[in-house]
């Protein structure tokens, strides 16, 4: 009997048929190094090798902000329609549908409200997973309805920005959104209510254009992307190779335009930090 | 004059009509006849051609090289009274965003504005109409002046974008549009806005926030330009025309999804054809508009326009 199974020269097996590894044991980071999974999720989804903040969505920021992952979702039911009847080369209704089925969200933002470190507070969060965070009519009408909430409630309010940009498949009407979130950002700063920017990676386009840069503080995580334009428009207009970490968190911070960059680990403790020297309230954590 | 491609028609007619013109000028002949039956076919044919227009052929006309920019509007119709103002105070003057003040009347107003070019030197002068961050913040600081001193603004909007530059991104270009949208949603003044041409996305909402939205014929605007959407969506830059039509960016279809309050009609043939014309008629449409809103005390505009932007969007449940 031979010692080997393999008679035949070269690899026989299809790939179908190949054995993997199943999927989610393991995550890779951008720089190569390899975590379990489970250890990953109890390092807040950083990789404990190189501090690399994985992208994460509404169900872990909640977990993370809301004390024993308890809070109540709001405006749950909002779907988007399509008004326009959009069509490129698929359906926008096909987009929404085969999104809706792979993520299991009904848009790319919940909003909620809970209690963090014992106080109230309400968060919208957005998800990268559903059309790239694309914020559409939905997005708007959600984020609104939440920032209306804590108007009425006089509850701190929190968005957490992580969009590719407004939805092309809504045209104007995504747009629009940029200035309907903007009027109610003004409404809480009428009613003195704080309102805490965390942009995630990535924040671009109508989302750092609207309401990802109007918190009284605007704060993210290393190495986030955050800009305007997305790194790739700007190196095609302008022909110029871009420094390295443009338009990173740090970079940001660097420039202007963020309070503090948080490690996800401390994000809970620093957001409370700042709503209770702001409010001019004891500190419930004890500080040395 | 220059034409495109739809209008060749017109020029055609049109050099018909001036070389028998020249002929009755230069000889015996007479050609009123011809003439003036020459000119009856060419109103004829314009109103044909511009009765039927894509959304993509009103895209081209509001790029039209001879559509008048946002300067000859306010020198047109403020005259010697318009004084232009400069600066952000923190950074630069940006060329590509205007502002002043200027008189329609009796009644003094805050004209803002990007400005585009006529030639190659005055385009890359002006970038094309695509402000920097210092250019938003000059606006907002002249809005800002308005605010204090009772002055209405009216914006007059016409850019490709934003610029989307490296220094632009280090100078928080999302930023100052932000900040923009914020404080025109909450500005205790009238503010009218005026698309004259493109209004592409961010670049343009940043001085487009209003208690009236007045879109010209012959203009567009949307979250993307056709180009660009047809570049990410199609992945390829063939589809401009399809995306033209998808996007329901012409002010026919803004109208129709309430976001925008009114359409300009301009002259027939588009705004270049009888630039005198298109200045009287924006010129009345502003009046108009204040008119409509001079009697709103701060607090009531104020909350009108925040109510009719939260009213924008279509969702279910």
């Amino acid at each position: 009997m031979a010692w080997f199974k393999r008679t035949k020269k070269g690899i026989q097996t299809p790939t179908e048929d190949k054995k993997d590894v199943p999927k989610g044991l393991w995550y890779k980071s951008p720089t190569g190094k390899i975590v379990d999974s489970e250890e990953l999720e109890k390092n807040f989804y950083v990789s404990p090798e190189d501090g690399y903040h994985v992208r994460i969505g509404s169900k872990e920021y909640f977990e993370i902000l809301f004390d024993d992952n308890e809070f109540k979702e709001l405006d749950k039911g909002i779907t988007s329609k399509d008004p326009l009847q959009f069509e490129d080369t698929k359906k926008y209704t096909d987009r929404l549908k085969a999104a809706q089925e792979k993520t299991g969200l009904k848009d790319a933002v919940r909003t909620a409200v809970g209690k963090s470190m014992g106080e109230d507070l309400v968060i919208a969060c957005m998800d990268f997973s559903f059309i790239g965070g694309s914020m559409g009519s939905v997005v708007g009408e959600k984020i609104a309805r939440a920032a209306d909430y804590a108007l009425k409630k006089k509850i701190p309010f929190m968005i957490i920005s992580k969009s590719g940009g407004a939805r092309m498949m809504e045209a104007a009407l995504s747009l629009m959104q940029l200035a309907k979130t903007s009027a109610k950002i003004a409404q809480l700063a009428a009613a003195k209510i704080p309102y805490i920017s965390l942009c995630t990676d990535p924040t671009t386009g109508g989302t750092t254009a609207s309401f990802a840069m109007l918190g009284d503080i605007n704060i993210s995580e290393p190495g986030a992307l955050i800009g305007f334009a997305g790194p790739r428009v700007v190196r095609d207009t302008t022909g110029k190779d871009l420094p390295d970490g443009f338009q990173t968190a740090e970079f940001l911070q660097e420039h202007g335009f963020l309070d503090f960059i948080s490690h996800r680990k401390d994000l809970k403790r620093m957001i409370n930090l700042y709503l209770d020297l702001i409010l001019n309230r004891p500190l419930r954590e004890k500080v040395s | 004059m220059e034409y495109l491609e739809f209008e060749l028609p017109i020029k055609e007619l049109q050099e018909q009509y001036e070389k028998a013109c020249k002929i009755g000028e230069e000889s015996d002949v007479d050609v009123s006849n011809t003439c003036k039956q020459i000119e009856l076919k060419l109103e004829e044919t314009k109103k044909e051609i511009y009765k039927n227009l894509t959304p993509w052929q009103r895209v081209q006309l509001s790029r039209h090289p001879n559509r008048p920019y946002t300067l000859d509007y306010i020198k047109a119709i403020c005259g010697d009274s318009f004084l232009e103002l400069h600066g952000d105070r923190s950074f630069k003057d940006d060329k590509a965003m205007i502002g002043g003040l200027g008189k329609i009347g009796d009644q003094s107003y805050m004209f803002i504005g990007q400005q585009k070019g006529f030639n190659t030197k005055t385009r890359q002068y002006r970038n094309f109409g695509m402000a920097n961050p210092e250019g938003y913040r000059k606006a907002l600081r002249l809005m800002k002046m308005a605010e204090k001193f009772g002055v209405p603004v009216v914006t007059l909007i016409d850019t490709p974008g934003a610029y989307p530059g490296l220094e632009a991104e280090e100078r928080g270009q999302g930023e100052a549009i932000a900040r923009n949208i914020m404080e025109m949603t909450r500005l205790k003044v009238p503010i009218i806005v005026v698309i004259i041409g493109e209004g592409a996305s961010g670049g343009a909402l940043g001085i487009g926030v209003g208690d009236k939205v007045l879109m010209l014929e012959n203009t567009w605007y949307s979250v993307i330009s056709p180009e660009s959407c047809s570049s990410i969506l199609w992945r390829s830059w063939e589809y401009k025309e399809q995306a033209a039509e998808a996007l329901k960016l012409t002010a026919a279809d803004m109208k129709k999804q309430k976001l925008i309050d009114q359409i300009v009609k301009e002259p027939l043939g588009g705004a270049h054809s009888d630039k005198e014309k298109t200045y009287l008629i924006v010129a009345n449409a502003i009046e108009k508009a204040f008119r409509g809103l001079e009697n709103l005390s701060p607090k009531e505009l104020v909350e009108n326009r925040m109510k009719k932007y939260s009213e924008m969007g279509v969702h279910k449940g």
